[in-house]
């Protein structure tokens, strides 16, 4: 985001982290990888993969359950891995949830405040119901899984829900976020960063105009995690949410954080095994959080891969990777919004910014344009990418995305603006064509 | 010639910009593909001749990669020139094309399409070699084949 001070990593350093991916090695349609879809996943370091792997081939168990040595290590390496992501997160322990991913975060959530509103959970989690004439508010720029469990939630619930507009610049409207946000208003739900513009939302404008109504606030940080500093209390945010795969973890994982007064009312959203206290055969009485909401066998190994991948970027210092992807952030829309034909997503002057970037391409279908980075080796997104409504507020159907991790070099991303620059030429759609 | 410029031969850049066929009549009978990863769209349908027993022409509207749209293009040009010779399809004859076409994009680059058969359509035979894209190429043959169904 630069605003830290901490120093950008030198080509050394540089070398030293690319050096830690395997998959750099290789090389596609004849060229070396250029990988710039770290935004849909990230690509791994081997510490990563060998955690991972090493768990099954050393301590694999079943964990809180069974009395022999495996299950013990199996346990404790798995509980340390929520510790990790607890101290990543600067949080509790118990407020540290294990999902398969972001997606199924969110819609525990909001499966748990549909729960509450059906009345379970007692009178802890009655101030969590929801009934008509209450109001959800999420955002036009939303990923559509912190869209979709929220209008299936109003549906539930007969609870209304509305939403803060973007502006032509991708920027969420703070204005007119003023008048959505208020009394009716019991949940906000919103993007930490836009996975489309790459734009950072003015949480300190948003956050405190549901504090003051007395709202949730769930905070969808996938893109952020990776790049920022992610700090859910100093945010002031109820709940997070953030996938493993995109922070370089494996896939199968995401994490819920939680407030603990909100987790521990909050009724579960899925039933079974290890989550319990008592069970008879007409009812049960369930664990506090995190056991009531990590039914089952949870993802061990992924947990596990996961905290080597926090460890990974605690060590690299994620102050010293924003520096970085600083950098890369600046040059990709600087060289992106001067070439001829090329439009950029998400112009806010205003707005910090990660490491991605999203264009249209005039006369040239996103699909198009992807195919022809791949020929030169450069992996980018093309698609809605999973936000439709915002590609529809801003006049377009699909874009191409690239985005950047922490091994991105400054000559990766001058061979993919060069790549950008050569699209409409190849496709015939320069000047001439209408 | 690259395989990208394969993919992308000249033939097909020309039909995505200037398609063939595009018009659909208010009322007629159309089936409407999607391609959900990268928000293809193609509404298609089949023009009879009185009888009802072959196909005169195909008309369709869509918006998406030069793939699919040109893929549709190229499909209706292709039924207009049979209609033209005098040889309309019937729904045995266009089924087996559809069948012969899937088999040949699925084929990895394994089977071209034969340009006897298929005209200048054959020049989506590099599709073949991404599989990604193959999809995209199917979707107006896709809807063709779900109004040949209807009527079976």
């Amino acid at each position: 985001m630069g605003t830290s001070t901490a120093a950008p990593f030198t080509g050394a350093e540089l070398e030293a982290i690319r050096a830690q991916f395997p998959i750099l090695q290789r090389e596609v349609q004849g060229h070396p990888l250029v990988y710039l879809d770290s935004a849909a996943t990230a690509q791994k370091p081997q510490r990563v993969i060998d955690a991972e792997s090493s768990f099954y081939a050393t301590a694999n168990a079943a964990v809180h359950r069974g009395a022999h040595t495996l299950a013990g290590e199996a346990t404790e390496l798995y509980e340390d891995a929520r510790l990790t992501i607890a101290r990543f997160l600067h949080v509790d322990e118990n407020e540290v949830v294990f999902t398969s991913h972001a997606t199924e975060a969110l819609n525990l959530i909001a499966y748990a405040l549909g729960n509450a509103s059906l009345g379970m959970g007692g009178a802890a989690a009655a101030p969590y119901a929801l009934k008509p004439g209450d109001e959800i508010v999420t955002t036009e720029l939303e990923h559509h899984a912190n869209l979709i469990p929220w209008q299936e939630l109003a549906a539930r619930t007969g609870a209304t829900l509305r939403h803060i507009p973007v502006r032509d610049n991708g920027a969420l409207d703070v204005e007119v976020a003023r008048s959505v946000i208020g009394e009716r208003t019991r949940v906000l739900a919103l993007s930490h960063v836009s996975n489309v513009t790459g734009q950072v939302s003015p949480l300190a404008q948003l956050v405190p105009l549901a504090r003051a109504v007395g709202a949730l606030v769930v905070l969808d940080s996938c893109q952020a995690a990776p790049h920022v500093p992610l700090h859910p209390r100093e945010l002031d945010v109820d709940l997070a949410v953030f996938s493993g795969h995109k922070l370089y973890g494996p896939t199968g994982i995401g994490v819920l954080y939680g407030r603990a007064e909100v987790l521990d009312a909050l009724p579960p959203f899925l039933y079974g095994g290890s989550m319990i206290t008592t069970v008879t055969m007409e009812k049960a009485e369930y664990l506090p959080s995190p056991q009531r909401f990590e039914p089952g066998t949870p993802r061990i190994a992924q947990a596990i891969g996961l905290a080597e991948a926090v460890r990974f970027v605690d060590e690299l210092g994620l102050d010293r990777i924003a520096a970085s992807e600083h950098a890369v952030a600046q040059r990709l829309r600087d060289g992106l919004s001067v070439i001829p034909g090329v439009r950029l997503l998400g112009t806010d002057p205003a707005a910090p910014r990660v490491a991605l970037a999203s264009v249209v391409v005039d006369g040239v279908h996103a699909h198009d344009a992807g195919q022809f980075l791949d020929d030169r080796g450069i992996a980018a997104r093309v698609g809605h990418h999973c936000a439709q409504p915002l590609h529809r507020r801003l006049g377009a159907t699909a874009s191409l995305r690239l985005s950047a991790a922490v091994h991105t070099t400054a000559q990766e991303v001058e061979l993919a603006l060069d790549a950008v620059a050569g699209i409409r030429s190849f496709f015939g759609a320069g000047g001439s064509t209408p | 010639m690259s395989a990208l410029e394969q993919l992308y031969q000249q033939i097909i850049l020309d039909h995505s910009k200037h398609p063939h066929g595009v018009g659909l009549e208010v009322g007629e009978e159309t089936s409407h593909q999607r391609n959900p990863v990268c928000g293809d769209e193609i509404t298609l349908a089949l023009r009879w001749n009185p009888a009802g027993a072959r196909i005169e022409a195909i008309a369709w509207e869509g918006a998406g990669c030069s793939i699919s749209q040109s893929s549709a293009s190229l499909l209706a040009t292709l039924a207009e020139e049979s209609a033209d010779e005098g040889a309309p399809w019937t729904p045995e004859e266009f089924t087996a094309l559809i069948e012969e076409f899937r088999e040949a994009l699925r084929s990895r680059g394994a089977i071209a399409l034969d340009e006897e058969r298929f005209g200048d359509a054959a020049a989506l035979s590099g599709v073949s070699r991404y599989v990604a894209r193959v999809k995209c190429a199917m979707l107006a043959w896709v809807a063709a084949e779900d109004l040949l169904a209807r009527r079976a």
